[in-house]
């Protein structure tokens, strides 16, 4: 308030001091941040409307029943369009679930390494080395796998050729791998010490202190880090396009070529007639990718909180 | 600190209005993969000449292109496959008269690993391959093993081109592999001994000139008649060899000013030099007159 011994100030200095300007800006900020802290509800509430009322129409012309159940996809068939997404269902499932089968024993012993059995230099050195990992365009990882993993993939299995659903798994482990390594350790050394001192004091050598106390101890923190790897393994287009092969058929096992539900939207978007059934049904897989990936997230939730429970 | 962040947040505000915002556009080129690099040196060489024009040019396949100019956002679409009908629709229901040039001509070659004691197969033959119904290479005097074939993917004018001519507007078989271009069906042949594949002729050939290493280009027949090698010019011109194809570029309407400078260019005498340069054949006899028809 102070109004009378900040008289030789300006006017508008004065009512920038002011209570009631205090008041109303104070409210003017806090509708800005509350603008800000949910912006991302309102950007994922309007991915998620574009989705539904863009994909929606394709059910006009598509039996779900076809959609969902067949596997078939040949939207530009010069005899018959189909639409099944069943194949590409698989196969997205297929190449995530073989990189979280890589990448997790990988990244998990790497972060527990590093938190728990590194020297200060050998940290100093592979911590940014994981980051730099991270930082890598996922075209170029495409072509390491064309060019490096299918090869070697081949001469491996006796096969006529590597572009497999291995192949993408194994890339899209490595590309995994950083977000499951850094969040793991970051979990792994917010573990008390007190924690460990007990271990160690109760007879425990180090391995067991490890095994039995720091990583049950960092489950919750893990078990998300790879939630997060799985996200971006499901998601991630341009690797997956490069070097699975995208053959339409059925995939058998992880030595058949795939073509994954992103790498379907990546390749048919660009060419595809604004309102016809195959560009909504091309939403439709993008909505069913985003129930997927709403779902990892909410069971990741439902698994942490129930391990918070039983951890208090 | 309060301050601090919320002038942060509106210089980022800024930025992402301004970002909205853009510039005069250069020609805009987009379309085929197979067009891309030929047009990309008649782009270059063509600014040398007039340095005030610029023009970008961009792949993303045939059926990308057109859309592209069908919603106006470039002046000029390469494709290597005829409009469809749905697409002079939805021309027509823009109110847009396409005016579609042939530039070249293109064949495609179908190739297969170097060791492959194969040498020449039939269209038919190729069509059965592609559609699945034939998949091993002991049923055409190849080796025991089975046949894996790589094409490209449907947003691609060559895969179109493909299935129109040699499969006979077939379906693919689901097993085909898809391939993001056709260097990377070249890599996978180079690598696959059990390998069938097909390119853009241009695509065979290293920068000397001399076919590439690693794949052996098959020479196609006609049912039993004599098989014909894409490598060979004078068989592609006169069209005996059978799987060649014109190139295409559409316009958005009546072409004028810089875009319609550069189709000039390209039809012309230099530039047709470039486009044998490059690995295609010059047009000849009946292209010739269509483009006069078109105005040039």
């Amino acid at each position: 308030m102070g109004k009378e011994s900040e008289q030789h100030l300006p006017v508008w200095r004065i009512f920038l001091r002011s209570y009631r300007f205090q008041k109303i800006w104070e409210k003017v900020l806090v509708i800005f941040f509350f603008f800000n802290g949910f912006f991302a509800v309102f950007v994922l509430l309007g991915i998620f409307s574009l989705l539904f009322f863009e994909g929606t129409p394709a059910f006009k012309t598509i039996s779900p029943k076809e959609f969902f159940f067949s596997s078939v996809w040949n939207p530009t068939s010069p005899i018959q369009e189909k639409y099944g997404i069943l194949s590409l269902v698989v196969s997205t499932m297929l190449t995530t679930l073989g990189a979280l089968v890589i990448a997790t024993p990988l990244g998990v012993a790497c972060a527990a390494y590093l938190s728990d059995v590194a020297s200060h230099r050998v940290r100093e050195i592979v911590k940014p080395a994981v980051e730099i990992l991270a930082g890598i365009p996922s075209v170029v990882v495409g072509f390491l796998g064309l060019v490096v993993v299918a090869p070697l993939l081949a001469k491996l299995f006796n096969l006529p050729n590597g572009l497999n659903a291995l192949n993408g798994s194994i890339l899209l482990a490595v590309m995994s791998l950083p977000t499951i390594i850094s969040l793991s350790e970051d979990a792994l050394v917010a573990v008390p010490q007190e924690y460990k001192s007990a271990s160690l004091a109760l007879g425990a050598n180090r391995w067991q202190t490890l095994l039995r106390v720091t990583i049950p101890s960092a489950l919750s923190g893990i078990i998300a880090s790879i939630m997060l790897g799985m996200g971006r393994a499901i998601g991630e287009t341009m690797t997956v396009l490069m070097a699975c092969g995208n053959s339409q058929a059925m995939p058998h096992s992880f030595l058949d070529s795939v073509r994954t539900m992103t790498a379907t939207i990546a390749i048919e978007l660009g060419e595809t007639a604004y309102g016809s059934p195959h560009y909504h049904s091309l939403f439709i897989i993008g909505f069913v990718l985003f129930l997927m990936t709403f779902l990892v997230n909410l069971v990741s939730d439902l698994i942490l909180a129930k391990y918070q429970e039983v951890a208090r | 600190m309060k301050w601090k962040i919320v002038f942060i947040s509106l210089i980022f505000a800024g930025f992402a209005v301004m970002t909205c915002t853009k510039g005069s556009p250069p020609v805009q080129v987009k379309g085929s993969d197979t067009l891309v690099n030929l047009v990309q040196v008649l782009a270059e060489q063509y600014m040398d000449k007039n340095p005030g024009t610029a023009i970008a040019v961009t792949g993303g396949g045939s059926g990308v292109g057109i859309a592209a100019i069908i919603n106006g956002t470039v002046d000029i679409a390469n494709h290597s496959r005829p409009l469809k009908d749905k697409e002079f629709k939805e021309f027509e229901e823009k109110g847009i008269i396409p005016t579609t040039l042939v530039i070249g001509i293109d064949g495609l070659s179908v190739i297969v690993n170097e060791n492959n004691p194969v040498d020449s197969l039939s269209m038919e033959d190729i069509g059965k391959i592609y559609r699945g119904e034939l998949d091993t290479w002991n049923q055409i005097g190849g080796s025991d093993e089975d046949i894996s074939t790589y094409g490209r993917q449907p947003n691609s004018g060559t895969y179109v081109f493909f299935q129109d001519l040699v499969l006979g507007k077939k379906d693919y078989s689901p097993k085909m592999k898809q391939m993001n271009g056709n260097a990377q069906i070249m890599d996978a042949v180079k690598t696959d001994a059990n390998s069938i594949g097909y390119v853009g002729v241009g695509y065979v050939y290293d920068e000397r000139d001399n076919v590439q290493k690693g794949i052996k280009v098959l020479k196609v027949s006609l049912s039993d008649g004599p098989a014909y090698a894409p490598t060979n010019v004078d068989d592609v011109k006169s069209g005996r060899y059978p799987i060649a194809r014109p190139l295409f570029q559409t316009i958005n309407g009546k072409p004028k000013g810089a875009v319609k400078d550069f189709v000039a260019f390209e039809l012309g005498p230099e530039g047709q030099k470039i486009v044998e340069e490059q690995g295609f054949f010059p047009i000849g006899g009946e292209y010739i007159e269509a483009n006069k028809k078109a105005g040039f």
